[in-house]
């Protein structure tokens, strides 16, 4: 099988070799190689052509260029962006010097965040939060004032909190590429950039939605579902519809009887697989509208989803079990039902294993 | 007196109109180039010449040329960075105010090497009235057949056009220059590709200073081994100084590289020595990117030997005893300068300048910035001084462009070497803070 690909180079990531197609990156090489050792990533989006190179996350040392010129590269290289040779030798999480450059990168870009994570819509599948729990200090060196901006009004479905945004550009390009017109955009220069429209204008397109997903933070968030619901409460299905504007695949947030989301599905690395449109992410909440297929399967870690999530291996009812043999009554007035999670009817599921 | 190239006839009346550029020689380059030479054998000169990018990297202009890729059907570009805006530096704004035409030929004979048949100056916003000087020039020139179509019956056409830029000191990075000229934010790109590979609109793109591309009329009329023989070893040629500061001459010079910087600053025909009364304490000896150095370690190498105006001499040491030679923004400071807020002034200016594509830099600069500005107020504490030596040294070489280096440097070289005048500052803030109060314990001056 190996006689009719030649084409295929040795990369070896962190002592482990992987073959994979020229002009492949070394992100790319190493995520097929596993999440063990596969860079993060905040800017890179795959979907997104032109993505990455900005959050310096996943910066990498490339200790031999390739099996012709070993030699080392001078200095660490951005692996979203920096394509494999044949016979490169990438350290990753190997390299002091990589995990020192990356600890720097989290420092830096939580110096001007707002760490108001419990009150943020993202918190739980954040990536800025796994990042900085993976790699970040306990500690913060910074002393000064964190920086502000105005607010923007973006239209009624997104919610834009510009102190969270880490200008991954994400946005941006989804904008560009699966929408007409774009009418938001980054202004300004340096820790003063920000995403904003140009004279206060509402963002108005049938897939503005996606910039809720493909954003890494809470910069972005759903309007019709703000404040609502803590993501690790709720429960992914997923499901599909007939949609005359796009594939109408998606994944459905359930708490307790309730649609209370509806976002893409997305892959291990929290990348959308397929853009969905604004009527069915904010207008189609009833479960009567969906043919449901079956519990959404979570690969991705992240710091609360992780370990609970497992469709796969766990149950359905596991989790509403977990949360009743672990029910301690809290000592005030709420309305506590609601907070544990009823499991849905079986007949809702319809390849339910 | 050292050979001058640039700086020949700059004091003729009127050497900023055609016809006085011409009658001193000017256009002789295009002449010859177009009816005598090849294209190949233009970069051939420029190669055996040895002249290094005058921008601030150094990297040999002949090299650069030959990398540019020659795909069939493609147009190619070449595009002069005239986004002088480094602080300290002003040798490009000298030249093309009093000698547009210098550059004008330059382009010409570059354009023609690399095959380019529409070029770009991209000046800095705030020079508009140079924008008028070589818009001015341009016109005379395309008058006398020297631009346009066909010129001179050689069968070559170049257009030439003048862009001014918004005025970011971030458009002067090669690739940012070049988002900037296709009219878009001007963000340097990731690379590879090169823009030798995929500059402007895609197409192979030379980005070439204005010092670069100005000696290369010098170069076709006397030969590229004439001009290698100017210089020391691998630092040909002539350079522009801008010198500024503490200096009794600030200004414009012109020298041949291998000058031993304690002439520069000394002699009558350069600085002419410290303002009276003061003594040197530091300089920064490329523009104010580069690492500062106290004054017996600008004046003499690690060794002992008298340090030079070169490439090699000044970067001897690497960046514990050595600088850069830059774009040749020379700042020199007496002892009457704080280091700390010369730092804190640098760092302020990266600040403002970063672009804000990538994390270090961005958080980076205004985080090293902050520190700085407490410091130098009297709020500091003992541990900002690593603090901001570990910053630097996290956003160094980690970023996209070298924007992040040029913001780090210079707050690493100046604890490196004046962590005494960081540590009175914290520790006197009373002192510190008075107006004008300067640090006078010991060091070394000269």
């Amino acid at each position: 099988m190996e006689d009719n690909k030649p084409q295929l180079v040795k990369v070896t990531v962190d002592g482990i070799e992987v073959e994979v197609e020229p002009g492949t990156t070394i992100l790319q090489a190493a995520r097929k190689i596993g999440p063990e050792v596969a860079p993060p990533a905040m800017c890179y989006y795959q979907p997104l052509k032109g993505s990455g190179g900005k959050c310096r996350a996943c910066l990498v040392k490339v200790a031999a260029g390739s099996a012709k010129d070993p030699r080392p590269m001078p200095k660490l290289v951005a692996s979203c962006i920096t394509p494999v040779q044949d016979g490169m030798v990438v350290e990753n999480t190997t390299s002091p010097q990589v995990l020192e450059a990356r600890k720097g990168v989290v420092e830096f870009l939580l110096i001007n965040h707002p760490l108001d994570c419990p009150v943020c819509d993202q918190a739980g599948e954040c990536d800025l939060q796994n990042f900085a729990f993976e790699h970040g200090a306990a500690k913060t060196r910074y002393e000064e004032e964190r920086r502000t901006f105005d607010k923007h009004d973006l239209g009624p479905y997104i919610q834009l909190h510009m102190t969270r945004c880490i200008l991954c550009y994400r946005c941006v390009f989804t904008a560009d590429q699966i929408t007409n017109k774009r009418v938001h955009g980054v202004m300004n220069r340096g820790d003063h950039a920000e995403i904003s429209t140009y004279i206060e204008k509402a963002i108005d397109n049938d897939f503005s939605g996606n910039v809720i997903d493909v954003c890494p933070v809470g910069a972005l968030t759903d309007k019709t579902y703000r404040f609502k619901n803590r993501v690790w409460f709720s429960r992914p299905v997923d499901a599909h519809r007939d949609c005359p504007t796009c594939s109408g695949k998606v994944t459905l947030w359930y708490r307790g009887e309730e649609v209370i989301r509806v976002t893409a599905r997305k892959n291990e690395w929290n990348e959308v697989n397929e853009f969905i449109c604004n009527t069915c992410r904010f207008e189609t909440k009833k479960t009567s509208d969906w043919v449901i297929e079956g519990p959404t399967k979570i690969a991705r870690s992240s710091v609360i989803t992780a370990n609970k999530y497992r469709a796969d291996t766990i149950k359905p009812d596991f989790v509403s079990r977990l949360a009743a043999a672990n029910y301690k009554p809290i000592d005030d007035t709420r309305d506590t039902s609601q907070l544990s999670i009823q499991q849905l009817p079986p007949e809702r599921f319809a390849s339910s294993n | 007196m050292g050979k001058k190239i640039l700086l020949e006839h700059i004091d003729v009346p009127g050497i900023d109109t055609y016809d006085v550029y011409r009658k001193q020689g000017g256009y002789t380059a295009v002449e010859k180039a177009l009816k005598t030479m090849t294209p190949d054998s233009v970069v051939e000169e420029v190669k055996k010449a040895g002249v290094r990018g005058r921008g601030g990297a150094g990297f040999p202009m002949g090299m650069k040329w030959s990398f540019l890729a020659k795909p069939e059907g493609v147009p190619r570009y070449l595009v002069c960075n005239a986004d002088e805006s480094e602080p300290g530096t002003f040798k490009d704004h000298y030249l093309m105010k009093h000698i547009p035409h210098l550059l004008i030929e330059g382009m010409i004979v570059s354009s023609f090497a690399l095959g380019a048949n529409k070029s770009f100056i991209y000046v800095r916003g705030e020079l508009m009235y140079v924008i008028r000087i070589l818009e001015k020039a341009i016109a005379e020139a395309k008058a006398a057949g020297f631009l346009g179509k066909n010129i001179m019956g050689s069968g070559y056409d170049l257009e030439l056009v003048v862009q001014p830029g918004g005025g970011a000191y971030i458009c002067g990075e090669e690739t940012a220059l070049l988002e900037s000229l296709e009219g878009k934010r001007g963000n340097p790109r990731n690379k590879p590709p090169f823009p030798a590979v995929k500059g402007l609109y895609q197409s192979p793109t030379v980005v070439n200073n204005v010092e670069s591309i100005s000696t290369t009329p010098w170069i076709i009329n006397n030969g590229g081994d004439a001009y290698a023989a100017i210089g020391i070893g691998r630092s040909t040629g002539t350079k522009l100084i801008s010198a500024s500061g503490h200096i009794n001459k600030p200004g414009v010079y012109e020298i041949e590289l291998g000058v031993s910087v304690e002439d520069f600053i000394y002699a009558d025909e350069w600085c002419g020595g410290i303002r009276p009364g003061h003594k040197l304490k530091a300089v920064v000896a490329g523009g104010s990117s580069v690492p500062i150095l106290p004054a017996n370690l600008i004046l003499n190498l690690a060794n002992g030997d008298k340090r030079l105006m070169s490439y090699e001499s000044l970067s001897d040491g690497g960046f514990a005893t050595g600088t850069m030679l830059g774009s040749g923004g020379f700042i020199v400071m007496d002892e009457t300068a704080c280091v700390v807020r010369n730092t804190w002034n640098f760092s302020r200016f990266y600040h403002h300048e970063s672009c804000g594509q990538c994390s270090p830099c961005r958080e980076g600069t205004g985080w090293m910035e902050k520190v700085l500005h407490r410091i130098e107020h009297g709020h500091g504490s003992l541990h900002d001084i690593d603090l901001l030596v570990d910053v630097a040294k996290k956003i160094e070489g980690n970023t996209i462009c070298p924007l992040g280096d040029a913001a780090a440097w210079p707050v690493g070289s100046a604890i490196r070497h004046f962590r005494d005048e960081f540590e009175w500052h914290i520790n006197h803030p009373v002192e510190a803070t008075q107006p004008g109060a300067v640090y006078r314990g010991e060091m070394a001056l000269v």
